[in-house]
């Protein structure tokens, strides 16, 4: 143990600290659960406010992105050959028509950028839901079974780590038909394997803890242990975890999108807005690329900042993935 | 530590082997030997010439015959000829192999070099306005997705200030024993840009550590023994923060080896990662295998040297 605590917790947390100490006078004093003291560590984050803002602000435009559409006028897969494209064919810039300019079809980018928020956002949840999933059952059974199964676990988790994870997305995605499911499976399944770990390494921990054996003795099976008695103990982890992959689901599936095996045109897709623009942007269309790019930019860093000052509300010490 | 050893290496070799039975059923039972002959043999064929290629190309061999002639030959160091290079895999891999090595090894030197400094300066005057920034700085460059930092750097560095900057060539690739100047012009911005994204990890990892290790026993006995502070932080501090360092670069480098497939994408690198998309665009099998085998080969050495290093850097590890 260090000697000097303020040393490893950040500026946000101290702050959270102090003013959760306060308790005004003539307040009854009552005990708080952990989740409790991280909410409140959470909430008097201004980092996380702002960034938990921010995606609000994303999930409502991405629920509202038709409104939107009808509001303008533009559909988002609309072509407007006449005045979306200039003489040579080629995007038109930002104007009071078109917000953010049109892409290479002749398409409002604006509208396109606000139907791309609904692919990143849905893929991004429902693939960390899927990896979740995976990652708590298998590292449940492998920390909680251990020998055998175990080794197998492990050694599947081996393979899966060693191909590196764009090139087996790639030859997925290539030899089955795209889709946004498809893209949803592949984020998920693909990336369960560090969250497995972490669960297994909990749960190794924490079955040998009395209330685990008193389970036992009263005759509960192991899969009641497991998921009664020892989920609800590492659930901190797996929310924390969670929190942090969901901007790498985004971030995947762009990538994916943008080695073109992603979700198939013409749905509008960040990463496959961003990578049409690269043929376009070094001549002057600068729209193009740009307003793709810092959507794209800005959810995952407010993705990343609001799971980091998670982490800090659960653990305010510090340490683990990131500081 | 022997048995150790050669329990690890056991578990490495069947972690290549499931590998390359998984890859090799993927592409087997996705496409099918039938639609591998069909992309092969182009548009027009006709059945009799789709159903030839299929013969030569020992696609209508039963399954397993397939897979054992192809382990058969890679043990013997023959990984196969590509359908589409009219070259053995082994030479497709030995040109492809250079290029994202000097990639990922000019990257790594960087990424490691500004993560450390930095994540060292962070710890140090740690919540100040340096430390901020730079914190900052790193969570911004780790939410950058590779190809939107590799497109800006490219729009900035290459077009906007090309009067100013005319040496920031960013398609292609010159070999080092050809031209070593123009090696080097040719990667300075795939370098930024890997370097960039990763380096993120790096900055904050350091911190984190060398905050730990500030706040060791030892450290305040090093400092009430009135070691001045600049060697407490160098030869005390720096050196046991760097294990997790070590350990992060040492996968991260077998990670990247198997083929930086954004950024070679991106900058026309013609390394394992664009050869591999090549490769799968194609249904080039035996290049796909062939790559595929080499990245989970790096990844694997590299977590048995990370595994050892490991053990040598900390005398508290034991086996």
């Amino acid at each position: 143990m260090s000697m000097v605590p303020e040393v490893g917790t950040t500026d946000t947390v101290a702050v959270a600290a102090t003013t959760v100490t306060e308790v005004p006078v003539g307040r009854k004093i009552e005990g708080r659960s952990p989740w409790r003291l991280a909410y409140e560590r959470l909430r008097a984050d201004r980092a996380a406010k702002i960034a938990f803002g921010t995606i609000i602000l994303i999930v409502l435009l991405a629920v509202f992105a038709p409104l939107f559409a009808s509001a303008v006028g533009h559909g988002p897969n609309q072509q407007f050959i006449d005045i979306g494209e200039n003489a040579n064919g080629g995007p038109v810039p930002p104007s009071g028509t078109f917000w953010f300019g049109t892409d290479s079809n002749g398409r409002d980018l604006f509208i396109r950028v606000l139907y791309g928020a609904q692919i990143s956002l849905v893929v991004g949840v429902l693939a960390t839901g899927i990896s979740v999933a995976l990652g708590v059952l298998f590292g449940l059974t492998a920390g909680y079974l251990g020998g055998i199964v175990d080794s197998i676990i492990a050694r599947m988790i081996d393979v899966m780590l060693s191909i590196p994870f764009l090139l087996l997305a790639i030859s997925i995605a290539y030899i089955s038909h795209p889709s946004e499911w498809l893209v949803i499976l592949i984020v998920g399944v693909l990336s369960f394997t560090y969250l497995a770990r972490i669960v297994r390494g909990q749960v190794i921990s924490l079955k040998a803890k009395e209330y685990v054996e008193a389970a036992r003795a009263l005759g509960a099976g192991p899969w009641r242990i497991m998921f009664i008695d020892l989920l609800p103990n590492v659930m901190a982890q797996v929310i924390v975890y969670a929190s942090l992959l969901i901007p790498l689901a985004i971030v995947s599936e762009a990538s994916l999108s943008f080695l073109s095996v992603g979700v198939p045109p013409p749905t509008a897709d960040w990463g496959a807005m961003i990578a049409d623009s690269s043929s376009y942007f070094q001549y002057g269309y600068w729209w193009y690329l740009f307003f793709p790019a810092l959507a794209l930019l800005i959810t995952t860093l407010a993705f990343n900042i609001f799971g980091d000052s998670v982490r800090d509300a659960f653990d305010p010490r510090g340490g683990g993935l990131f500081v | 530590m022997t048995r150790f050893l050669i329990r690890r290496i056991a578990q490495a070799i069947l972690v290549l082997w499931v590998s390359s039975v998984a890859v090799f059923l993927l592409f087997f039972v996705g496409p099918g030997p039938s639609q591998v002959a069909r992309t092969f043999a182009g548009r027009l064929a006709t059945p009799q010439r789709i159903a030839q290629i299929k013969h030569d190309l020992h696609l209508d061999q039963p399954l397993y015959l397939q897979y054992w002639h192809w382990i058969w030959s890679a043990l013997h160091g023959d990984l196969g000829f590509s359908y589409y290079h009219g070259q053995s895999v082994d030479t497709v891999l030995a040109q492809a192999a250079p290029v994202t090595i000097s990639l990922v090894l000019g990257a790594a030197v960087i990424w490691i070099s500004y993560g450390v400094i930095t994540g060292i300066i962070s710890a140090v005057w740690s919540r100040s306005l340096m430390d901020r920034s730079l914190t900052a700085a790193a969570l911004f460059f780790y939410s950058m997705p590779t190809f939107v930092l590799g497109l800006a750097l490219i729009w900035i560095l290459a077009y906007k200030l090309s009067p100013v900057t005319t040496f920031f060539p960013f398609h292609g690739y010159v070999a080092i024993t050809k031209n070593p100047g123009q090696w080097f012009e040719y990667l300075i911005l795939p370098w930024l840009t890997l370097a960039l994204v990763t380096s993120a990890t790096y900055t904050r990892l350091t911190r984190g550590s060398m905050l730990d290790t500030m706040g060791e026993d030892y450290i305040r006995t090093a400092r009430s023994k009135g070691m001045p502070e600049r060697r407490v932080i160098v030869q005390h501090g720096l050196r046991a923060s760097l294990t997790p360092v070590v350990t992060q670069a040492g996968l991260d480098i077998g990670t990247a080896l198997g083929g930086a497939i954004i950024t070679e994408q991106l900058f026309g690198l013609p390394g394992l990662g664009w050869t591999s998309v090549q490769a799968i665009t194609n249904q080039d099998l035996p290049v796909i295998m062939g790559i595929v085998m080499l990245a989970a080969t790096f990844v694997v050495v590299a977590n048995l040297i990370v595994d050892v290093l490991y053990a040598v850097l900390d005398p508290r590890v034991r086996y």
